[in-house]
């Protein structure tokens, strides 16, 4: 569960997750459990990307009138009884949470899902002040029983199997019969099930995330399809929202486009089952609901954003699509990216947060193969901004000596054009010949990651624009 | 408690991060304005229908995510109704349900005699609630559920069956049409304290990306349309 930024260990962390086999396999159900059913869900809106272009305009708005937006939200949530704690640091967060915990004496606290909370590091501060976090998504509940984080934004447990998550039920529910079935799925849904019952009635807190704040009403809004965040939230005495200042949008129809998006492009339904919108603590003649109700906003470096080359990364919803769609993601899971944020939303993210120093590596785990922009609900251009950062890194000389010098030694080249065609003219007839006739090479000096897994094709003798010039006279 | 201290410097970084001053009356102004004014973006056709497709619509779209849809002439044939699904699920003939002026004034005894009904809000117990819901919503077969002593929050969530009545008038297109029906039963820039959208039974795919209903909240969502 620690949240210690092991990002800066990139290249190790692939190499072990790509001869995992549990991992592998694991990973092998993204394309048919995200890709396919976003794809579907594309094409019965025909409107689609006609949303996506508003969704982008309405944060564009919304961020460069952050500052307003927050003072109408904060007005409304105190109208309807509710607290807000703003908070600049994780640190901070952490302890406005506690505190809330310790007035009311809590010893458990139920929790919603919450990239945020994972961000805040919140339950290794919430058991420290010997309150019990209880995670309550099922895929939370699987990672918390195994001490891990999540792997992916909206999928935690996507990096398991079945038959990992059968071992730790039957190693941690060991009050329950030794030669119960849970073979199927539905068998290890329902055990969870009636083991977090209990805790939901006995939790003295619920705390949840925020996909989005609403000035117009001050509300917060949580979307999921277990119901479990809204037991979180709907049973305790103190509902405890946590959020990070770009969640905001001006108004219920504003919110309403950025829905239209968000499951599509997230697990590719139309809509998820449960929608939540949270106003204030219950009111007067309510049977239930919880009496006090707070909502922490927390910084963390984005204001620092705002106005910078990284703004538009403030315009994500968190539906996970670009992760999903990654061929880097898809081929090392999301816990070899060292951090809270994997994918290409994380190879922008993190570095904002914690660091190009730590996190200067993410950025190049793409081919720039352009799929998370494509598909990106709020048209986040990612790979550019992941240019962005790799263009920081070696300014600040953060990448390899090999890398720089050879960068260097190209540019060299690529800007003398005559030197560039004379030189590799050379190397492309000097590999012709040193090829000899079965046209390519199991060893290339300087390059044996490369040919290690691969052979290099002979080159034709001439260059391509050699080539070229020739065709065309 | 809220230190104002934080707050002020937190909106002060976002001000100086946009290079913009606190006391500029047309950026305050743009953002009354589009709060007031509340204007609905692009707005799917799919659900811009006559009202009777928009009902269809909605069974439909409530069948496609695994509800469960009845249909029933009128408001005196609902206690028969659920009785007969709870019959039809093999379950209990109790049902619990809040103070809802239609839910109260349906002839239960009459039609429903074998059923027990209990009010108040859902106890770890109960099997099945029964709830009417605010607004249908045909663009995903969604229901729109607000708090109160008519329909407490927790009967969405807690019981394994949840029952929903909505009369064929209460069915409207889009999300947009729900906001419109709440300002205007509540008023301008409020909301309950909680607006349940209900899109199916609840479901997890934390398990191989395979879905299985009925991860915390409802394992089966029934729907009853009167007049539909």
């Amino acid at each position: 569960m620690n949240q210690t930024p092991t990002s800066r260990n990139f290249k190790r962390n692939t190499a072990g997750a790509l001869v995992n086999e549990q991992l592998q396999r694991a990973l092998s159900n993204v394309p048919a459990g995200f890709v396919d059913k976003r794809a579907r869900a594309r094409d019965k809106l025909p409107e689609f990307d006609a949303l996506r272009d508003q969704a982008r305009d309405i944060k564009n708005h919304t961020l460069a009138h952050l500052d307003l937006y927050y003072e109408e939200y904060e007005a409304k949530v105190a109208a309807s009884g509710g607290h807000v704690h703003w908070c600049e640091t994780a640190d901070e967060a952490c302890k406005a949470v506690v505190e809330i915990c310790k007035s009311h004496s809590a010893r458990t606290v139920t929790k919603g899902k919450s990239m945020v909370s994972e961000e805040m590091n919140l339950n290794a501060a919430l058991a420290e002040a010997g309150v019990e976090p209880v995670e309550t998504d099922l895929g939370e509940y699987i990672i918390q029983l195994r001490g891990e984080t999540p792997s992916h934004i909206i999928a935690p447990a996507v990096h398991l199997n079945k038959d990992q998550i059968e071992a730790d039920f039957r190693a941690t529910h060991t009050g329950l019969p030794p030669e119960r079935n849970l073979e199927e799925g539905a068998a290890l849904v329902y055990e969870a099930r009636q083991i977090l019952r209990e805790k939901f009635i006995a939790a003295d807190i619920g705390i949840t995330g925020a996909n989005m704040l609403i000035a117009e009403t001050g509300t917060s809004v949580i979307v999921t399809n277990e119901g479990n965040g809204d037991l979180t939230q709907s049973l305790p005495k103190v509902h405890i929202v946590l959020a990070t200042i770009e969640k905001m949008v001006p108004t219920l129809e504003d919110a309403t486009t950025i829905l239209r998006l968000l499951a599509r492009s997230g697990t590719g339904q139309e809509f998820s089952s449960y929608t939540t919108f949270s106003t204030g603590p219950r009111r007067e003649g309510d049977p239930d609901g919880p009496d006090e109700y707070h909502v922490v906003i927390l910084d963390n470096g984005r204001t620092k954003m705002l106005g910078s080359d990284f703004q538009e990364m403030l315009r994500c919803i968190r539906c996970g699509a670009c992760l999903n769609h990654c061929p880097v993601y898809q081929a090392v899971g999301g816990h070899a990216y060292g951090w809270v944020y994997p994918g290409p939303m994380g190879a922008v993210l993190t570095p904002s947060l914690i660091g190009v120093d730590e996190a200067g590596h993410l950025p190049n785990a793409s081919t720039f193969c352009g799929r998370c922009e494509e598909v990106c609900p709020m048209r986040i251009p990612l790979p550019r901004m992941m240019r962005n950062w790799r263009e920081r890194e070696f300014e600040r000389h953060l990448s390899p000596a090999t890398v720089r010098s050879g960068l260097s030694l190209w540019a060299f080249f690529a800007k003398r054009p005559r030197l560039y065609r004379l030189a590799t003219g050379f190397a492309a007839r000097f590999l012709h010949l040193w090829c000899g006739g079965d046209g390519k090479l199991e060893t290339l000096r300087f390059a044996g990651g490369w040919t290690k897994h691969r052979d290099f094709p002979s080159p034709e003798g001439r260059t391509f624009m050699a080539q070229w010039k020739n065709r065309n006279g | 408690m809220a230190d104002p201290a934080k707050r002020d410097a937190i909106l002060a970084r976002m001000r100086q991060s946009l290079s913009v001053g606190a006391d500029d009356e047309v950026r305050r102004k743009t953002v009354k304005d589009r709060i007031k004014a509340h204007k609905p973006n692009l707005v799917p056709a799919r659900a811009q229908l006559p009202h009777k497709k928009q009902v269809e619509l909605f069974r439909e779209q409530a069948e496609a995510v695994q509800s469960t849809v009845t249909s029933v002439a009128r408001d005196d044939d609902v206690p028969a109704a659920v009785a007969d699904y709870l019959r039809s699920q093999n379950l209990p003939q109790t049902v619990r349900h809040g103070d809802d002026p239609l839910i109260n004034k349906l002839p239960w005894r009459k039609k429903a005699p074998t059923l027990e009904l209990n009010k108040g809000i859902a106890d770890p117990q109960d099997e099945v609630s029964l709830s009417h819901a605010t607004v249908g919503v045909a663009e995903t077969g969604t229901l729109v559920l607000t708090s109160g002593s008519d329909n407490p929050t927790t009967l969405n969530f807690l019981p394994e069956n949840h029952i929903v009545v909505i009369k064929a008038g209460e069915i409207r297109g889009t999300y947009e049409d729900a906001w419109q029906h709440l300002r205007k039963r509540d008023g301008e820039r409020t909301l309950p304290r909680t607006v349940n959208m209900v899109t199916g039974p609840s479901r997890t795919g934390d398990i191989e990306q395979r879905i299985e209903l009925g991860a915390h909240g409802p394992r089966r969502l029934h729907i009853i349309i009167i007049g539909g």
